[in-house]
């Protein structure tokens, strides 16, 4: 055992003492900074790099905001390069609209069963799967659409192509199941048990009770859950890359192939020159994704907050 | 009143739950979403264990591919993502434990400071990792690593898409993950903890680093190996930051490029020019990614899952 230091507390002893607990503080502030800071940076470098569409004359002519929508295809590389967003929105919209849809419905039933009905030995085999899978990196998924699931799809739909949105959609789901339930599942569980017994003593069958008193109850955390399911889905990159096919065709059957913006920056950033209108396209492209998706968390915490409020109050 | 008139008034009971064809229905509705859930991870799963179970050796862990990569193994592949990884680890943890312990020990919850860092930690996290991707070579690798060879008058080094960039990037794609886990941890101590230590004399510094911090240690392993098993799954983000096609050398300084397993993956199963010939590769490498990120998550979560137990006793 150390000696016992002798009590020091002299006056210059505690002014030292006193400074370095300030240090360390002013230090601590410091690296909670780093976080606002990581985000303006992100902010700040994404834009900055896609102003020249908007200041730069050279970039203008070849890329500039009013072409974007009046561009008639998406096509970087030529003598000519066009750059039109439409194809790129749709292709987007398509993929996401059917990964929504697919698994929308899939995680938040899922949900219930796991909070409302489910015997605790199901539960025990449900929420691991859902870490597992929560687990498993995005290009595992996009592996796994490209050499299974699309050949799978191709024999189901009888398409030209085995790549299509459909697949990529079908794929991307699968990869935002986790988000939304998880966080719907939290919602429904935090919901006072005094609300079911409520209902449940009021003659309402179990069901009725998880539908119309339990699921409203969490309503605000299913929206978050949605929301931020769809933020991912919107970003999300490799799954899209490997599963789509990647062919920019303005279209609106899911049986095509589909380029959404997240893919697009992947495909294309490498080989560009720095600096050159190309360049700064994609950098736009990911200054409209960041926007997008910031916009959407921002909304699905404004719903965590509801929620928390209103069951906080009950 | 009558015992008659009583009655009366009462109307007869219905039946305490009238059966309920319709909500069986549904609920067994939503037993099938469950379970879909669950076959489609068994499907996924099951088809990568069983194809990939047959090329996944020693061999194949320690050497390098040959045959314009349709033969030979993932050595590089794995070392590159050990390198980026614990890079990655180095530059997180100070930044990540070091924001946890002010939020959770400094901030005057409301102040508008404190706000802003929780907000900033919330939506750093719902960034799309293709953004932290440009975000790095904007930032990294054309501002700062130019920068560096200018001020230093160096041909191109560090102004190029390199190991350091990329762990630089994913560090910050982690920090939410970090920041969370370890506050988590912190909120596990109990106060009298924090009070006993203070009545003892002892500075809030000296409390933080002798009393608090070893309890919190789980939270903050748990914070690092799920940073580790994101970081070891990210492709995105790496596209333009480092990671290389092939190389035929290992990655020395943190400015060379160097392999990852996830983007190995990636271009094994896009560009290979013999889908066929490279397809039992393909398989065993992506075998050999799972694994690692399942044994890593499972290690984070039984890390967590005493962490909550502690934290549910104290409560």
């Amino acid at each position: 055992m150390p000696p016992l230091q002798p009590a020091l507390n002299t006056l210059a002893h505690r002014r030292s003492r006193r400074v370095r607990e300030a240090f360390i503080a002013g230090l601590l502030r410091a690296c909670a900074f780093s976080a606002v800071a990581g985000l303006l940076l992100i902010m700040v470098f994404v834009f900055k790099e896609a102003l020249p569409i908007f200041t730069n004359a050279a970039t203008q002519k070849e890329a500039n905001f009013a072409g974007f929508f009046s561009a008639t295809a998406w096509q970087p590389v030529s003598d000519h390069p066009r750059y039109a967003l439409a194809p790129l929105l749709s292709g987007t919209l398509k993929v996401v609209l059917v990964a929504m849809l697919f698994a929308t419905p899939i995680a938040v039933l899922a949900a219930l069963f796991a909070s409302e009905f489910a015997p605790s030995r199901l539960r025990e085999v449900i929420k691991p799967a859902i870490e597992i899978l929560a687990g498993v990196p995005s290009v595992v998924l996009g592996f796994f659409a490209l050499m299974v699931l699309a050949t799978w799809l191709q024999g189901v739909t009888h398409a030209p192509m085995r790549l299509s949105a459909l697949n990529a959609g079908l794929a991307l789901g699968i990869g935002v199941i986790p988000t939304i339930f998880t966080v719907c599942e939290d919602a429904l569980r935090s919901v006072p048990k005094s609300y079911r017994e409520a209902s449940l003593a009021l003659g309402a069958s179990p069901w009725q009770t998880a539908w119309s008193v339990t699921l409203p109850a969490a309503s605000a955390g299913v929206g978050a859950g949605v929301l931020l399911g769809l933020a991912r889905a919107t970003g999300e990159t490799m799954i899209v890359l490997m599963a789509s096919g990647n062919a920019a065709i303005h279209s609106a059957s899911v049986l095509d192939s589909a380029r959404t913006l997240s893919a697009c920056i992947a495909a294309e950033l490498a080989e560009v020159v720095v600096g050159s209108p190309h360049y700064s396209v994609l950098f736009f492209l990911g200054a409209v994704l960041f926007t997008i998706t910031f916009l959407i968390n921002v909304a699905a915490g404004f719903f965590v907050d509801r929620l928390r409020r209103q069951l906080a109050g009950a | 009143m009558t015992t008659d008139a009583l009655r009366a008034t009462l109307r007869p009971l219905p039946r305490a739950r009238p059966f309920d064809l319709t909500g069986l229905g549904f609920t067994a509705l939503s037993g099938v979403a469950a379970l879909l859930i669950v076959v489609m991870v068994a499907i996924i799963i099951g088809d990568i264990v069983w194809r990939g179970w047959g090329t996944v050796t020693w061999e194949f862990l320690w050497t390098v591919p040959r045959e314009g990569m349709t033969k030979g193994g993932i050595f590089p592949a794995l070392y590159g993502t050990a390198l980026l990884v614990v890079l990655m680890t180095v530059a997180l943890i100070p930044f990540g434990v070091g924001a946890a312990i002010y939020l959770h020990e400094y901030a005057k919850p409301d102040s508008p400071y404190t706000r802003a860092v929780r907000f900033a930690v919330a939506n750093l996290a719902g960034v799309p990792s293709i953004v932290y991707g440009l975000f790095g070579l904007g930032f990294f690798v054309n501002f700062i690593g130019a920068s560096i060879d200018r001020g230093l008058g160096l041909d191109v080094t560090w102004g190029q898409p390199a190991l350091i960039w990329a762990a630089l990037t994913l560090a910050l794609l982690n920090l939410p993950v970090v920041i969370v886990t370890t506050e988590e941890a912190l909120r596990a101590v109990p106060r009298d903890t924090r009070e006993a230590s203070l009545a003892l004399g002892a500075t809030r510094w000296q409390t933080i680093r002798h009393v608090l911090l070893p309890q919190a240690m789980p939270g903050v392993l748990t914070g690092a190996v799920l940073a580790v098993s994101r970081g070891a799954g990210e492709v995105a983000p790496i596209l333009f930051t480092g990671a290389a096609y092939f190389l035929p050398y290992l990655p020395k300084s943190p400015t060379d490029q160097f392999m990852e397993l996830g983007y190995h993956v990636f271009v094994l199963a896009t560009q290979s020019p013999d889908v066929d010939a490279t397809r039992p590769l393909l398989y065993g490498t992506v075998l050999v990614l799972l694994l690692l990120t399942f044994l890593l998550n499972l290690t984070a979560f039984l890390l967590r899952a005493r962490l909550r137990a502690a934290l549910a006793g104290r409560q």
